[in-house]
């Protein structure tokens, strides 16, 4: 599985890395980096948190 | 300057004379009629005269009028005449020149694809649209009438999710979420977007053949294909080229002497800064600028004049790009403002060494994160710039004062328009 935003959507409110933290990084202005790898097995369940958290929904986990 | 063109063999403006527009008597006199091919004839023939898209990405043109054919629904041809980028004129010389080469080329795509519906957006251009408005009256047998649009005058605007977007009713901004145009486009429904260049090549390969359109050009990327060249005492020369002409062939029929150039920007803003003495051999096909790292866009060739400072030119394209993104993508919206803020600071002497690693940061962190792929077009622009024009850089990043700082801007960046509708 991988993370990916809507970049449109997402408003840098930064709960994802937040709740992820040792996967999603914010930039400066405070928007998730994803490199677009494979989500490893144990930080899936975090993933799907992070996502149903974001305020604007825009954290989407694709491959599931 | 009013851009110019070149001569150069040619086939789109073949039997033109002088300056003046083909008028669809002057159009039929030279190509006569539509030949009357069915469906699948004008997707075979395109498909086997191996004509790419002239818009920038260069996809088969055949292989997308069947995809858009084997659509659920009625589809939907949109002709894409809006040429965003400032330093192409080829799009709006053809429209200005042989219009119903154009128009034939979107009849002939209806036709294939079994569309009901045809528009044709160009920039906002009131005369442009009246002219292409009359020219279309005179066409009283074209099943399909023609709507022609005129599209907001911003930069990514003629980005083609944009113009989906746009002629649904919304905002001229591109869009992120699927489905595509080819699947659901305009009115939902499956849409063939084609740059108008690319439909005047369909509207010549239908009546001459596949074997005709290949004779000339690259083997892999066959025919010919119009180039806007700039350089030292040309802006925005028009040139009807074989593919596979060397940038260095290209520039030398057009009389622009590329000598004392010190960089030349190939595809557009959106494009990439190439050493002058690296850009002259390369041939114009895809497949050989992609391995040079570089795009061949829409066609664009800048060479900057010698008394012209890269860094300058850059801050001032840059500074453009920024006002010009859609303020949807928080890395775009934040990083091209930081990115373009930096290079002014370089270009004017406003210049601290120590933000030297910030702006290499962004250009790092910016590309790749937005809906479309107008950071990553802005950020190539910038880093190609900064390795093309080493020296310049070094000078303002050491304080030193710019010899061309005071000369006026060559690359054209066009006020921002007001709205998105």
């Amino acid at each position: 599985m991988r993370i990916t935003v809507n970049p449109i959507d997402c408003k840098a409110h930064g709960v994802c890395a937040e709740m992820l933290p040792e996967w999603i990084e914010l930039d400066e202005w405070g928007y998730p980096i994803l490199d677009g790898e494979e989500l490893p097995a144990q930080l899936v369940a975090h993933a799907r948190r992070a996502a149903k958290a974001c305020p604007t929904l825009a954290v989407v986990l694709r491959g599931e | 300057m009013t851009p110019t063109r070149a001569t150069w063999p040619r086939r789109l403006f073949d039997g033109v004379a002088g300056e003046g527009l083909a008028d669809l008597d002057a159009h039929q006199a030279q190509w006569g009629a539509i030949p009357p091919l069915s469906p699948e004839q004008i997707i075979e023939v395109a498909e086997r005269s191996g004509l790419l898209g002239r818009g920038g990405a260069g996809f088969p043109t055949g292989r997308k009028m069947r995809t858009v054919a084997a659509g659920s629904r009625r589809a939907v041809v949109v002709a894409n005449g809006a040429e965003g980028e400032p330093a192409s004129a080829k799009d709006k010389l053809l429209l200005t020149r042989v219009p119903h080469l154009v128009f034939d080329g979107i009849g002939l795509a209806a036709r294939a694809v079994k569309a009901d519906e045809a528009h044709l957006v160009v920039h906002d251009n009131h005369r442009l649209a009246t002219t292409l408005r009359r020219q279309l009256a005179a066409r009283r047998g074209d099943p399909v009438v023609v709507q022609v649009h005129e599209l907001p005058r911003r930069y990514v605007a003629s980005e083609e999710t944009a113009i989906v977007h746009w002629l649904n009713g919304g905002e001229a901004k591109p869009t992120f979420t699927p489905p595509r145009p080819f699947e659901q486009g305009v009115g939902r429904r499956p849409t063939l977007i084609n740059n108008v260049e690319t439909l005047a090549h369909l509207a010549t390969v239908a009546r001459r053949g596949d074997e005709w359109f290949r004779a000339v050009g690259d083997l892999d990327e066959p025919g010919t294909l119009l180039v806007t060249l700039s350089g030292e005492g040309a802006d925005r020369r028009v040139a009807e080229v074989p593919t596979g002409t060397t940038i260095g062939a290209v520039a030398e029929r057009a009389r622009v002497d590329l000598a004392r150039s010190p960089g030349v920007l190939v595809g557009g803003y959106f494009g990439t800064w190439l050493p002058t003495d690296y850009a002259t051999q390369l041939p114009l096909t895809h497949r050989a600028l992609r391995s040079a790292g570089a795009a061949l866009g829409a066609g664009i060739i800048a060479a900057l004049p010698p008394d012209r400072c890269g860094v300058v030119e850059t801050a001032r394209v840059a500074s453009y790009l920024a006002a010009h993104n859609a303020g949807q993508c928080g890395p775009c919206l934040n990083g091209l403002p930081a990115i373009a803020g930096a290079l002014r600071a370089l270009a004017t002497g406003r210049w601290d060494d120590r933000q030297w690693p910030l702006l290499e940061r962004w250009l790092s962190v910016v590309p790749g994160r937005g809906a479309c792929r107008h950071p990553d077009g802005a950020v190539r622009f910038v880093a190609t710039a900064l390795s093309t024009f080493a020296a310049d850089v070094a000078r303002h990043r050491s304080g030193q004062l710019c010899r061309h700082a005071g000369a006026p801007a060559w690359l054209p960046v066009p006020s921002v328009a007001a709205g998105w509708r």
